[in-house]
């Protein structure tokens, strides 16, 4: 019952609850940012990590470090976070966890089959793969030769298989096929997790959805706008759109007859929540459309912290780490090719 | 005889047949039973919390620790109160045991039970929520501890209005004399 989640969470989730939020202390701050950026080289990078809580992580790599390691071991304690906490989960938080995996797992299917598709090695792909995202048979995705084998080969025993029903063709994979059934398959991924937090109820209901609506609704902009003049019919594109959401249902009608940015610009502007965002971007310019995106998803995912005894905290904790990840590979990657001017351009400050 | 004004055949008259005894004993389980349920339900509903944050932050612990006292002070007052509620018990003789006076006493002291039950119950639960914000938030900055300990001070008082209302309560306990 909404308003007495305090009464009955700590039984099974208290404990994690709390280690969650003792890592959301850990997570880098505007002064560690400020100092990464002024580092010299990749190894000033190392030596201020190893003051956070990325040191164990860090402490025994050789130098030279490439950034790729850098990100590598990063990504390393985010899944070791995440091991230990979906170890200790019971029902519905296990669930719920596993659930922040599933989009992982569709971005390393959709990486495999492309790579297999332009003749790259397996082992090669399967190393950069999130690790978040693994499974057992994922090699053998390198087999399938067109959507029904995948899904009949490999796809059939993972958690991802409820999500093909929309997307079983027995076309060949292209490039535009597998952007297709990557889109599709999130769709369908983001719907059942919004559905299975409002059978939750409460206050988790309450955070995730708004969370997932506009991870949603973002979804819906970058689709529109990478499918700007390419052969995705307005039919199609709008079957790539989630049937939840602020911008549910009009707004999505108006985006699919969208040709250019500034349209898109004045369907966004007549939602308050993103009128800000696209507000902070002069007329023609979409560069800065990802960085506003992140910075918003950021403030919301921090506001998810202020309210205790539900699940968003476990959601929230986990896209920020990501976001920090991302964060730390944009430094790294400024300060190796010595463009230190750029590195503000793409940093997004959590606190 | 009681129940001259209650018609014979009314559930009136068959509440006030039920033995005094029963009613002072239900009310006695029930100021322990009640109270013991509410400091259980504080003390993990705070120990959780605090045994994830002390893993960060050690630091927490020690202070921390005055939540789950201010919660087993309930069950104490619980005690307390039941064993001061069963000395108020008396033997009267069976002519009398369904007298007015006998049954005022065994009213007083069921009320008394349930009163100082149910006030501990949502006083344990007050004091163990907000014992388990105060270490989330002591584990991120301490200077919020002692501000958070106001808020469960005023908590925990809930548990003594309740302990001092039943006491005067149970002193209305007075059984008939031989």
């Amino acid at each position: 019952m909404y308003g007495f989640e305090a009464l009955t969470f700590n039984i099974h989730s208290g404990y994690l609850e709390a280690i969650v939020r003792g890592h959301r202390a850990g997570l880098l701050t505007t002064a560690d940012y400020n100092n990464l950026c002024q580092c010299e080289n990749l190894d000033d990078i190392k030596m201020h990590l190893s003051a956070t809580k990325y040191g164990p992580y860090l402490q025994n790599e050789p130098s030279p470090l490439h950034t790729t390691t850098i990100v590598e071991k990063c990504t390393l304690k985010l899944v070791d976070d995440y091991k230990h906490m979906i170890c200790q989960a019971t029902e519905p938080m296990s669930t719920f966890l596993e659930y922040i995996r599933y989009g992982h797992m569709i971005d390393n299917v959709v990486l495999i089959v492309t790579g297999t598709l332009h003749e790259r090695d397996v082992q090669e792909l399967i190393e950069k793969c999130h690790p978040l995202g693994m499974f057992d048979s994922i090699a053998t995705l390198a087999v399938a030769q067109n959507m029904r084998e995948l899904y009949r080969l490999v796809l059939v025993d993972t958690p991802l298989a409820p999500y093909f029903s929309e997307c079983l063709t027995s076309e060949d994979l292209d490039d535009m096929n597998i952007e297709i059934m990557r889109n599709t398959l999130y769709k369908a991924y983001l719907e059942d997790f919004y559905k299975f937090c409002q059978k939750l109820g409460g206050a988790t209901s309450e955070i995730m959805s708004d969370l997932l609506a506009f991870e949603a609704d973002r979804r819906a902009v970058n689709i529109t706008i990478n499918s700007i003049g390419t052969e995705l019919t307005r039919e199609d594109r709008k079957k790539l759109y989630s049937n939840f959401g602020l911008l549910y249902p009009y707004g999505h009608e108006e985006l699919a007859i969208c040709e250019d940015i500034d349209q898109v610009r004045g369907v966004m502007e007549k939602y308050p929540p993103y009128q800000a965002i696209f507000s902070k971007m002069s007329y023609g310019e979409s560069q800065m459309l990802d960085k506003a995106f992140y910075e918003e998803e950021v403030r919301r995912l921090c506001l998810a912290f202020e309210q205790q005894f539900h699940y968003g905290v476990f959601f929230a904790y986990m896209r920020l780490r990501e976001q920090e990840i991302r964060n730390l590979m944009w430094i790294s990657e400024c300060v190796a090719q010595n463009q230190k001017s750029r590195i503000h351009d793409s940093v997004v400050y959590m606190f | 005889m009681s129940g001259s004004m209650i018609d014979a055949s009314s559930w009136g008259a068959a509440l006030v047949r039920i033995s005094p005894y029963t009613f002072s004993a239900i009310g006695i389980a029930i100021s322990i039973g009640v109270s013991v349920l509410g400091a259980a339900w504080g003390i993990y509903i705070t120990g959780s919390s605090l045994i994830g944050a002390a893993i960060e932050a050690p630091r927490i612990t020690s202070k921390n620790l005055i939540s789950v006292i201010f919660c087993e002070a309930v069950a104490i007052y619980g005690v307390i109160v039941a064993i001061i509620l069963q000395t108020k018990l008396e033997s009267v003789p069976t002519s009398k045991m369904y007298d007015a006076e006998s049954l005022r006493a065994g009213y007083a002291i069921f009320a008394s039970g349930i009163i100082v039950g149910f006030a501990n119950l949502v006083c344990g639960l007050c004091v163990g929520i907000i014992g388990s914000s105060c270490a989330l938030s002591d584990a991120q900055n301490s200077t919020l501890f002692v501000k958070i300990l106001v808020i469960e001070i005023f908590g925990s008082a809930l548990g003594l209005f309740g302990v001092i209302v039943g006491i005067i309560m149970s002193a209305q306990a007075t059984w008939p004399t031989k």
